[in-house]
């Protein structure tokens, strides 16, 4: 039966593995779970029927859709996975979890090693220092990063690619992985099912297609749920067509956190966001510009605050006493600047570039343009845009720096997300020292399978991995590749067990589909298809969620300062905005897409809110700062806030974990400087 | 709006069912007006939704009319640029032009193997069920990536 937009027609299929995403993390589970499922093949005779299921193309979906100019995390031979560790754990205030973190770095360069052999052009360094970029220095025969060859770093951690392909490079290895039968595109998963004999299990999934009058219901006894991150919960600084000029990819809606918590998953340091100082309005990366080509930030009057300021660090010990000062605090001082009348904030690139050109010849000269260039046109053409708009040339005028409206992610330099089970090799704790913790929730670090949330069957990976940020891109896909082994050990370890829904097909796609059944009932009342006292469109209901999270919850609106009151006004709201959503309306499946994705924003925001509120101190100056406990608390709340949702009361508990340092932190701190 | 479609240019992808565009938006942005209902300009693709665009330029870069162009943010840039890409197979060209007229064009490489090439598993080996529960990816010995680590460093073990 073809289905109508007044009928649509309801999928079934019964699957042992859903992957639900198309980004980088589910392109790394997609290429290491079937390999494992060929060898199972092989061994045994017993066949995984896998499945990948994306919003959108795999070509070009997920937060590396655009392309990247670097990849972030690449160890290389001369660094350790501890001093990695040591790294996320000090950029992030101190509270992640060491064994992820670890874990990643030890195993990320693997992806690397592959994507490079895929066809993916990685920058070289040659005996003399010079550098290529990635095709050149293949004809050159400089040798590949696995036989020896020396990226370009343009940090520590980074290196430089010609990435403007990187997705569909990755994606195409995926693709071939999985066979076209086990892809389906353009599919939006909105809702996870638990078991109906145990609620802390996973039983499947469903969506919606967004273009036919399709509703897809999955039964999967393990399911990978990496959706991305969340962007345009917050207002955003341009509020027009700019407004789809987000940081981090609009099409990332919180699906991840939102579906994670409504099935019942521990989710960990909600209250963390990332406001990244970017270039202006177009929001060009900045990384390079620091990092490789030695470009200083100063205030309107060419004053450089990182030194300026550079006692403000003092006030955060020993998280600003690092060689590297965590990302908040550096905000934190370019604030000060901001707040005190001194903007614009600019990056200097006349004086950087001029500076370079002092000891290049003129062809080298061209050469350093031209890479000045590509770090924008790989992974952020509006930047370009807006260079070209405005004359911004940038050997003659310096460019705006801006703190963004913030982000939630677990990816870049943000840790929100899944409390997830880690590797067992490393020393995580397997008890609890805190009271608190909900009885049925495990107490130690790992629980049997790497990558699994506290809902048994349900792993996620790269922005659903909470606690453990700065993977990027590399190391998301690593981390679906580390969850891939233990989906498959599950799907073994549980052969026999069958999966029932604790609810009917029937009520599934009546959820799915009710935005679309009000508009129906509803839309004759009225003459004007958007005003109507019965229901509310996508669109309004995002702006709504947008301004009270801009105007109570630490946006720009308010400097990034929040405090116990606005938090109080903000809850309000947010349960009035949660109860108005399921008056959402879809007037076509592409508005049925937007109804989803912001119904999800408001769960995730609703997590944040509540972390913020219960995290009594200020963890992340610069990304946001209780006015009412200004201060970083490391006595009471160097610790992990964790929470669970229950998805029938709709009410969210929050609660502490012990931290624990499974790696020496002390060797990033130089002794405080006295007052 | 962010990318939108040239008139002219645009052949609906010779009315297939769905068009280069609508294929590859990763936020179901262009839409094909099969009769023209919503444009007034049938068989041909638009940006449903401008200000959700994040000028990510798949479109632009895959359409095969060369019919998608991107008008910089309204709200924020001054009219007159643009930034406009041809992509290859192995490198991409971009012309970019500013709004006082200067001209400037690049050439980036964006893959060194040829699309459609890759063999995932050609060369790797074949992973024993055995070693399911080892820590490490199945490429691990073969791949040169796997960083073990000083194990003086982990304190707690």
């Amino acid at each position: 039966m073809a289905g109508t937009f007044e009928a649509p027609e309801v999928v079934y299929e019964e699957l042992d593995v859903l992957l639900v995403g198309g980004g980088m993390a589910c392109c790394g589970t997609a290429y290491e779970i079937m390999r494992w499922a060929e060898a199972l093949k092989a061994e045994t005779g017993k066949e995984l029927k896998i499945k990948l299921v994306d919003k959108a193309a795999m070509d070009r979906s997920g937060a590396v859709a655009q392309g990247l100019s670097a990849i972030n995390t690449y160890i290389g031979d001369k660094q350790d996975p501890a001093d990695y560790a040591r790294m996320v754990s000090n950029d992030l205030m101190g509270i992640t979890r060491d064994d992820l973190a670890y874990d990643v770095g030890r195993n990320v360069d693997d992806s690397v090693h592959l994507f490079e052999e895929w066809g993916l052009p990685i920058w070289k360094t040659d005996a003399e220092g010079v550098r290529h970029d990635g095709a050149e220095a293949q004809k050159e025969g400089l040798p590949a990063l696995k036989d020896g060859g020396q990226p370009v770093r343009s940090g520590k951690w980074q290196i430089m690619i010609n990435g403007e392909s990187y997705k569909w490079i990755v994606a195409e290895a995926a693709k071939k992985a999985l066979g076209l039968d086990r892809i389906q595109e353009r599919v939006f998963i909105v809702h996870l099912i638990n078991d109906k004999n145990d609620p802390t299990r996973i039983a499947g999934a469903a969506g919606f297609s967004v273009r036919e009058n399709k509703i897809y219901i999955y039964k999967a006894k393990a399911v990978m749920l990496a959706a991305g991150g969340c962007v345009n919960l917050f207002r955003p600084r341009s509020v027009g067509e700019g407004s789809g000029r987000a940081w981090y990819p609009v099409w990332n809606a919180g699906s991840t956190y939102a579906m994670a918590a409504e099935a019942g998953a521990e989710m960990t340091m909600m209250e963390n966001r990332f406001v990244p100082a970017r270039f202006k309005d177009g929001y060009g990366p900045v990384g390079a510009w620091f990092l490789l080509f030695k470009a200083k930030a100063t205030n309107a009057y060419g004053e450089d605050y990182m030194v300026k300021n550079k006692a403000m660090l003092d006030d955060y010990p020993p998280y600003g006493q690092a060689a590297v000062p965590a990302s908040c605090l550096r905000n934190h001082l370019m604030l000060k600047e901001m707040k005190d009348g001194r903007g614009p904030i600019y990056m200097d690139t006349v004086t950087a570039l001029a500076k370079l050109a002092e000891t290049l010849t003129p062809k080298e000269v061209k050469h350093l343009e031209a890479e000045a260039w590509e770090d924008f046109l790989d992974m952020c053409i509006g930047q370009c845009g807006i260079w070209v708009g405005e004359n911004v040339d940038p050997r003659e005028k310096n460019s705006e720096l801006m703190p963004t409206e913030p982000y939630l992610l677990g990816s870049h330099s943000g840790c929100c997300g899944i409390w997830v089970s880690g590797p067992t090799d490393v020393g995580a704790p397997t008890t609890e020292e805190y009271d608190g913790v909900p009885a049925h929730l495990p107490k130690g670090w790992n629980w049997g399978y790497r990558s699994m949330t506290t809902v048994k069957g349900l792993f996620t990976a790269g922005d659903g991995v909470g606690a453990s940020g700065h993977k990027f891109s590399s190391g998301s896909h690593t981390e679906g590749r580390l969850a891939a082994k233990s989906m498959v050990k599950y799907c073994l370890d549980n052969a026999d067990f069958s999966p029932e829904f604790d609810e009917t097909n029937e009520q599934i796609a009546e959820t799915i589909w009710r935005p679309v059944k009000t508009f129906l009932t509803h839309k004759d009342y009225t003459t004007a298809i958007d005003v109507n006292p019965n229901y509310i469109t996508p669109k309004m209901l995002q702006m709504r969620l947008q301004k009270i999270m801009d105007e109570y919850v630490a946006g720009v609106a308010t400097y990034y300062n929040t405090n116990d009151k606005m938090l109080a006004v903000a809850e309000e709201k947010l349960e009035m905005l949660k109860e108005d959503s399921l008056k959402l309306r879809a007037k076509d499946l592409h508005e049925l897409l937007r109804a989803w994705e912001n119904y999800h924003r408001i769960l995730t925001a609703e997590a944040h809110m509540k972390h913020i509120q219960f995290r009594e101190e200020s963890r992340y100056p610069g990304f946001y700062y209780r006015t009412d406990k200004n201060f970083v608390d490391e006595k009471n709340w160097h610790c992990f806030v964790n929470s669970i949702y229950d998805k029938h009361t709709k009410k969210w508990t929050c609660f502490k974990r012990k931290h624990i340092d499974l790696v020496d932190k002390s060797k990033l701190f130089k002794a405080a400087a006295p007052h | 709006m962010p990318t939108f479609v040239r008139t002219e240019k645009c052949d609906g992808c010779k009315g297939q069912d769905k068009t280069a565009c609508m294929y590859i938006c990763p936020h179901n942005l262009m839409k094909l007006d099969k009769d023209g209902s919503e444009t007034g300009h049938a068989m041909k693709a638009f940006n449903q939704e401008p200000e959700q665009c994040w000028e990510c330029y798949s479109c632009v870069k895959i359409c095969p009319q060369g019919a998608i162009e991107c008008r910089h943010y309204a709200d924020i840039v001054p009219l007159g640029g643009s930034v406009q890409p041809l992509r290859g197979s192995d490198s991409i060209m971009w012309t970019i032009k500013f709004r006082n007229g200067t001209l400037k064009r690049f050439k980036f490489p964006i893959r060194t193997t040829a699309e459609g090439s890759i063999d995932p598993y050609g060369n790797k080996p074949m992973p024993k069920m055995s070693e399911l529960t080892v820590d490490g990816v199945f490429t691990r010995a073969v791949m040169g990536g796997f960083r073990a680590g000083n194990p003086a460093e982990l304190i707690r073990k």
